[in-house]
């Protein structure tokens, strides 16, 4: 490559000459777009096969009644027809909506507030706090589902040992869809608040001490300065955290699996859980893979409206 | 600010700014007065939130040391009356546990180093090669992110049937190579890092290879010991790969072998205990040596973008 025409970029800049330029540039050009190819060939070669054949095979899946095996037989939009009109379908996809609509926001507020109170220099053993709070990071969707399991137990669980040693009755939190859900909720929360968390400590940190500062001095008060001055200056990380986590809650899967396989009964089945039963378990491809395009059209509608908020608001 | 209206203009007697200023300093000592008489009260709560926290995970730990009997017998106490291991050996011995640790063990150690080595590569060229291809292929990883396993599952696994990769562990490795965040993690970084020092090596006659390897690679090291943890954490917790690609029980991960525990009619809840706490182990222990890593992380950097 060390062709004394590369040491003389300047001078072949300055020559100008049409014959020169095309000859060094054609080889400039050619440096340049070969050593990126190999450099991204590997994930490219990933990139086609892991995701757009799926894609691909998944949106011509949603219009075929394939099984898993055999051809592939087209049936039109008999899919979506079907799918629109199962009671099934919608009992999945509101009580995802449900899920994600109460577990967003508690993720949102217990991350941030952790987040400050960890910035906050009256706070002592900020170190060993972060450290603790952050561990439910380590652990995995599956554990996170036991453990809340252990904790929620019916009978012999620490929480209705508690109550019922208080006095009080001890609740049916498997038994009842709506308890079993709240439990699911919390748990979300405990699991997903390290990662978050970590964002808004970085996002709180940039936030200038002399405007906070200068704040406090013209008589603002702890709520106003957060209101006025801290809130507007994380929008950006907020926006992300609450995107990133809503798109997590629409496909929380793992989890659920763990902690109520969608019980008591089907009643708490997530959408994921409902494809993942329809395509595997009862191998209607077909029929999963349709609704898989509708939780993908909800995701993207999604991420597009809180572009959208976030551009109005910036 | 209002701050600055309230003074005066620079143009007026510098005595009357010097007032000013220490007027602002009894202020701000008034400031730092009242932040101590928070003091105790802020700390409170925060410990009280660390409690809160750590409550379910102790509570678990504890109830993996005690025996079986003990966990069904009222009253629940925190501290195990009778400590025991039985629990734990039980989950390495009777369900083959030691099996699913090392093939968890070699999934994640294999797929980190291939995702690390390949995000760096990709990454550098979205950052520092600024032609048609790359700028497509950046919108084609920001898409990965809008398209999820969970969205396309049955395909996935005629993908990976077709391939001849079902059931065996190169079938979990191979599609997790490709992580939006690693790539943008280190894109964001190699865009910090001055085109100057890319330019100078150029001209000094080292191939464009040579530059990433040589110069490159090392000055990332602090993304690639991120990404590298963050990575092993994704694939030590994964679920959903393994449960489609995997069919065989002798290939099972740590997480599809939980599951079929808590999964079954009766839980075996000594077991599931031991287990459980023995798949968190490696983590923590990888988590306790580099955590600076972690939490010192910009984490933000790879998904800004």
């Amino acid at each position: 490559m060390a062709t004394p025409t590369t040491g003389s970029t300047v001078t072949s800049e300055a020559l100008r000459t049409p014959a020169v330029r095309s000859k060094s540039q054609q080889k400039r050009h050619n440096r340049y777009v070969l050593a990126p190819l190999i450099l991204i060939g590997v994930n490219v070669v990933l990139f086609l096969v892991f995701f757009v054949w799926p894609g691909a095979l998944g949106l011509i899946y949603s219009f075929t009644d394939y099984r898993g095996i055999g051809k592939l037989n087209f049936i039109g939009l008999r899919n979506f027809e079907t799918l629109f009109a199962d009671s099934t379908f919608y009992a999945a996809l509101s009580r995802t909506f449900l899920y994600t609509v109460l577990s967003v926001p508690l993720v949102y507020v217990s991350s941030l507030g952790v987040a400050a109170l960890l910035v906050s220099r009256a706070v002592r053993g900020r170190t060993a706090a972060k450290i603790i709070i952050f561990l439910p990071w380590l652990i995995s969707p599956i554990v996170v589902g036991v453990i809340w399991k252990w904790m929620f137990g019916q009978d012999f669980g620490f929480v209705n040992f508690i109550i019922s040693t208080l006095g009080g009755n001890p609740l049916p939190w498997s038994s009842n869809g709506n308890l079993a859900l709240t439990v699911v909720i919390f748990a979300a929360a405990w699991g997903g608040t390290a990662f978050n968390m970590l964002l808004f400590i970085a996002a709180l940190k940039n936030i200038p001490e002399a405007l906070l500062e200068a704040a406090e001095l013209d008589g603002a008060n702890a709520w106003q300065r957060f209101r006025h001055v801290t809130l507007p200056g994380i929008a950006p990380t907020s926006f992300m955290v609450i995107l990133l986590s809503t798109i997590h809650a629409m496909k929380e899967f793992a989890m659920i699996q763990a902690l109520t396989n969608g019980g008591p009964g089907t009643e708490n089945v997530l959408i994921v859980q409902y494809i993942y039963k329809t395509g595997f378990e009862q191998s209607k491809v077909g029929y999963a893979s349709a609704a898989s395009m509708v939780l993908m059209a909800v995701l993207l509608a999604i991420a597009l409206i809180q572009l959208r908020f976030n551009r109005k608001k910036g | 600010m209002t701050t600055a209206a309230n003074l005066p203009p620079v143009s007026d007697e510098a005595i009357v700014i010097g007032a000013e200023e220490s007027a602002r300093n009894a202020d701000r000592q008034n400031l730092r007065h009242g932040r101590a008489k928070l003091s105790a009260p802020l700390t409170g709560l925060m410990w009280l939130i660390v409690a809160i926290y750590a409550l379910p995970l102790l509570w678990f730990i504890l109830s993996s040391f005690k025996p079986g009997s003990e966990l069904f017998t009222y009253p629940l106490s925190m501290i195990p009356r009778e400590w025991t291991f039985q629990g734990f050996i039980d989950a390495w011995e009777r369900v083959d546990f030691a099996q699913y640790f090392l093939n968890t063990a070699t999934v994640a150690l294999v797929t980190t180093v291939l995702t690390v080595f390949f995000s760096a590569c990709t990454g550098y060229a979205l950052a520092k090669y600024n032609n048609p291809g790359t700028r497509l292929f950046f919108v084609c990883i920001l898409a990965t992110t809008m398209l999820p396993t969970e969205v396309i599952l049955n395909p996935t696994f005629t993908v990976i049937r077709d391939l001849g990769l079902y059931n065996s562990l190169s079938g979990i490795i191979v599609p997790s190579v490709l992580t939006a965040t690693g790539v943008f993690m280190f894109r964001q970084f190699f865009l910090t890092v001055p085109d100057d020092l890319l330019h100078s090596a150029r001209i000094d006659g080292a191939s464009e290879l040579a530059i990433f390897f040589r110069i490159m690679l090392p000055l990332s090291r602090p993304i690639l010991f991120t990404l590298a943890i963050f990575s092993f954490q994704w694939r030590w917790n994964d679920y959903i790969w393994p449960l489609i690609v995997l069919n065989d029980p002798k290939w099972y991960t740590l997480q599809v072998a939980l599951r079929s525990i808590v999964g079954a009619e009766n839980i075996d809840w000594p077991v599931l205990l031991g287990a459980s706490v023995i798949s968190i182990l490696p983590l923590v222990l990888v988590f306790f040596v580099f955590q600076k890593y972690v939490l010192n992380a910009d984490v933000s950097a790879g998904l800004k973008d």
